[in-house]
């Protein structure tokens, strides 16, 4: 099966500093891939590599079997590649739907000639389209209720959810999910991870950063462990877990399991 | 019969209405790059005052019609604005602003050189022969300007601006072509510039390009500011207010730039979304009619 | 010719320099473009003019009380009208700094009128000294030597004092000085009293250099003096030393050459270039932001 994204000996380095070193990834199709490791290990690096962010300094990444090493951010996510943001990255003076809304962005077509046409009936049309993909992605979410909020007055972990319905809203064939779990208690990331499956089950490949081990290993098909910049394993979680390079990473050198 | 209605009106009164009804024009057009788009424009009377020097020049060196003048106006600044927009809208906030202010000054002294535009002498320009007269035009252009302004803000179109405002790399991370967006919004803002400049120099009677220096791009920079950044009434309101006030304040005229000075530091310092910043003109509005915009009902619908 | 014209310019440029320092600190340790910059500029300017016509002290004299003077004007102004807003958007800081900038104009107006106003005779009389075949005024010396001592200082307090290294921390990361026990207000208030001081400085040379002092010249020495600090790398000290002399040269070349009308433009235009070309100037380090 080819992959959906590969990464070939990917490579970034800052001024000297290498943050991701020849890193060879792939994700398939349909599947949970979580990317593990130390902090500052890469992870997010990778992230933004992937999303356009930064180009990869040497080796090349692939989508569909197209490359899109050096593509702009936009260019990316509208080739169906969504993501979320470590740092909560909200629209935070707009509504929760706007932001939503906002991120059924490539959904429609009109610009300005629709916004001074807005009468016209296939300007009508899409704007309902993508209206009730807004809400749709929101049930998902499970914020349909708080449309017409201001997003920075919900609590912290809608917020985050908040911000996973504007990834959907992308209707990605890919979608990143850098920490979704941080900050969150367990109630919280209950929902969360049925809330992923879900996402999984609607089609959705999904590749995500996290630190609650245990978040990782009940939701994910495969693990890739960082660090250093340098991938050190990779496998199904029962694998990854017994990985004396793993333990030792998280550990460090010479401590007893 | 419309001419002898506005000729039965005080012409002083008159002339602070037009005022008003220009400054909402200039007003609504900055609103769009810096309220809207988030990109401070600090050179914006340089699209005024292409406007109205390209007005100036159709309306004496060939015959045409006012209507078609006011949009080839409003047009060229719009393409004036494309053509730098391109390059410089790349720069972060305080380098743009900077560019932008540049750019006005640049405008400013080529125009005082050029041969075309009477260097320092500036143009006297005739009032058009139309059906309609001047002040009818201009508040029928503004009104204008207030409808684009909402269908803009509540459009596809205008919630990408705001995604640019509010978070670039967000709005990147769901597709938005940061660059094209400035690039039109900074162009629509221009013609709305450029509209008010033909406006202004055809019912003025005279341009220099001295007008169109710094300080009037600060005068319409004051009026979105007042009225809140980004906020329709707002700058409706902060144009009103501003363009009427030199009128009644006529034995303050020298400490009317103190004020404007001293104005935006306290407005940033303790109300930096205006005065009417805040306030949705259209949920007031629906709730004084019992209609409650958001609530059980509307939600209901969705959750079948 | 050739050496005439550069001589100007290095004159020139050294008052650009003055300037451009002040922005390029402020700029780099709070990452804000003090638009009121170029006001201080000013006020120094007719500061000097005051103490040299009104209370007859002389040239240095009056400097020296017009830099104290915009020195407590600039801290005075950080902290009405930025420090309120350092948790604000960029946007509303610089519209704050307009207004500022506005403000001081609008007050020089109101009360020193609308005419420029020169230095009495007796401030400095001038004589030229000849260097092959070009004059050199003494004016002109004493402005590159003034600037050049100015700035000689500027760099001893940056490398070699405390208050210099929390300076450059500050600068660096601001949070992670202010975790380290560094007194960020402080330290803030000091680089604008700093920069000010040397935009006093300028002021009064140029009022002197020009023979001219009006309550418009903040506006367009200080988009100069920004193109400057832009030109050589802003947030570099040395940078806008660079910056300031290539622009007085160029300008003073560009006007010898025969662009005198369009004098006001050129700064604008290389400003626009350096953005667009190379925005992290001559000198300027290159930033990444993390996300």
């Amino acid at each position: 099966m080819t992959a959906l994204l590969k990464l070939d000996n990917a490579t970034i380095r800052f001024d000297g500093l290498v943050a991701v070193n020849g890193v060879d990834l792939e994700i398939e199709k349909g599947e949970i891939l979580a990317l593990i490791g130390p902090n500052g290990a890469g992870k997010s690096t990778i992230f933004n590599l992937i999303t356009g962010i930064y180009p990869p300094t040497e080796g090349g990444i692939s989508f569909n079997g197209k490359s899109i090493a050096g593509l702009p951010p936009y260019v990316i996510a509208g080739g169906g590649i969504g993501r979320t943001f470590q740092n909560i990255r909200l629209f935070k003076e707009l509504t929760v739907l706007e932001n939503v809304l906002i991120g059924a962005h490539t959904r429609g077509r009109w610009d300005l000639t629709g916004a001074l046409l807005k009468l016209l009936p296939q300007v009508r049309r899409e704007e309902g389209r993508l209206l009730k993909l807004a809400i749709h992605c929101l049930t998902q979410v499970g914020l349909a209720h708080k449309a017409y909020e201001q997003a920075c007055n919900l609590p912290y972990g809608e917020q985050r959810r908040l911000e996973i319905a504007r990834a959907l809203a992308i209707e990605p064939v890919l979608i990143l999910l850098d920490e979704p779990a941080a900050g969150m208690n367990p109630q919280e990331k209950r929902t969360l991870l049925e809330m992923v499956r879900n996402i999984r089950a609607a089609g959705v490949t999904v590749f995500l950063v996290e630190h609650d081990m245990k978040f990782v290993m009940g939701l994910s098909d495969r693990i890739a462990v960082l660090d250093y910049g340098v991938k050190i394993a990779e496998g199904r979680p029962e694998e990854v877990r017994a990985n004396p390079a793993v333990i030792e990473a998280y550990l460090g050198k010479g401590t007893m399991r | 019969m419309l001419h002898a209605f506005v000729n039965s009106i005080d012409p002083y009164f008159l002339q602070i209405l037009v005022n008003i009804g220009i400054g909402i024009i200039l007003a609504l057009g900055l609103n769009i790059i810096t309220g809207l788009t988030g990109q401070l424009s600090l050179g914006h009377a340089a699209f005024m005052s292409v406007g109205a020097f390209t007005g100036a020049l159709l309306t004496l060196k060939t015959g045409t019609p006012f209507y078609l003048n006011l949009l080839l106006s409003g047009l060229f600044s719009a393409a004036v604005a494309a053509l730098i927009g391109w390059p410089i809208l790349r720069l972060t906030g305080d380098y743009l602003a900077i560019c932008t202010l540049g750019f006005a000054e640049i405008v400013k002294v080529v125009f005082l050189n050029l041969e075309i535009t009477n260097k320092a002498l500036g143009l006297t320009v005739p009032t058009p022969t139309s059906a309609l007269p001047m002040p009818v035009i201009v508040l029928m252009v503004a009104i204008l300007a207030i409808v684009a302004s909402v269908l803009i803000q509540n459009s596809r179109f205008g919630r990408a601006l705001k995604a640019i405002r509010d978070d670039e790399i967000a709005a990147e991370s769901v597709g938005i072509n940061i660059a094209r967006y400035k690039v039109q919004s900074f162009a629509v803002s221009a013609f709305m510039a450029g509209v008010g400049g033909c406006l202004y120099a055809h019912f003025l009677g005279y341009i220099n390009p001295s007008d169109f220096g710094f300080l009037k791009s600060i005068d319409m920079l004051s009026m979105v500011v007042l009225g809140g950044l980004g906020s329709i009434p707002g700058a409706v309101f902060g144009a009103s207010i501003l363009s009427a006030a030199p009128e009644f304040l006529r034995f303050m005229s020298q400490y009317r730039m103190l004020v404007y000075g001293a104005l935006l530091v306290f407005l940033m310092v303790f109300r930096p979304n205006g005065l009417l910043g805040g306030v949705n003109l259209t949920d007031l509005v629906l709730r004084k009619l019992g209609i409650r915009r958001h609530g059980a009902t509307r939600n209901q619908e969705w959750s079948q | 010719m050739f050496l005439q014209q550069l001589i100007n310019g290095i004159a020139l440029g050294s008052t650009y320099a003055l300037i451009a320092l002040g922005y390029t600190m402020v700029y780099g340790i709070i990452a804000l473009i003090n638009f009121a910059h170029g006001e201080i500029f000013m006020v120094g300017a007719f500061v000097g003019l005051l103490m040299v016509g009104v209370f007859k002290l002389n040239i240095f004299l009056a400097m020296a009380c017009a830099m104290i003077f915009c020195m407590v004007l600039g801290v005075v102004i950080e902290f009405i009208a930025y420090r309120p807003l350092r948790k604000s958007s960029r946007l509303s800081a610089l519209i704050s700094a307009i207004g500022v900038s506005i403000f001081l104009s609008s007050l020089a107006l109101m009360v020193f009128g609308a005419n420029a106003k020169g230095f009495p005779e007796q401030a400095f009389s001038s004589r030229q000294i000849h260097i092959g075949n070009a004059d050199i005024s003494t004016l002109q010396l004493l402005i590159i030597g003034v600037s050049a001592a100015l700035m000689i200082g500027l760099e001893f307090i940056v490398q070699k004092t405390k208050i210099g290294k929390a300076m450059r921390a500050t600068s660096e990361d601001y949070n992670t000085a202010a975790l380290m026990g560094v007194n960020v207000n402080f330290v803030i208030s000091f680089t604008f009293a700093l920069g000010s001081a040397l935009a006093a400085a300028g002021g009064v040379l140029v009022g002197m250099l020009f023979n001219a002092v009006s309550f418009n010249m903040g506006l367009m020495a200080g988009l100069k003096a920004f193109a400057a600090a832009v030109l050589g790398g802003i947030g570099s000290i040395p940078g806008a030393m660079l910056g300031g002399l290539l622009l007085g040269v160029t300008e003073v070349f560009g006007v010898a050459i025969g662009y005198s009308s369009y004098r006001d433009a050129i700064a604008f235009a290389i400003l626009v270039l350096v953005l667009l070309v190379r925005p992290t100037g001559l000198l300027g380090r290159k930033v990444m932001t993390k996300v």
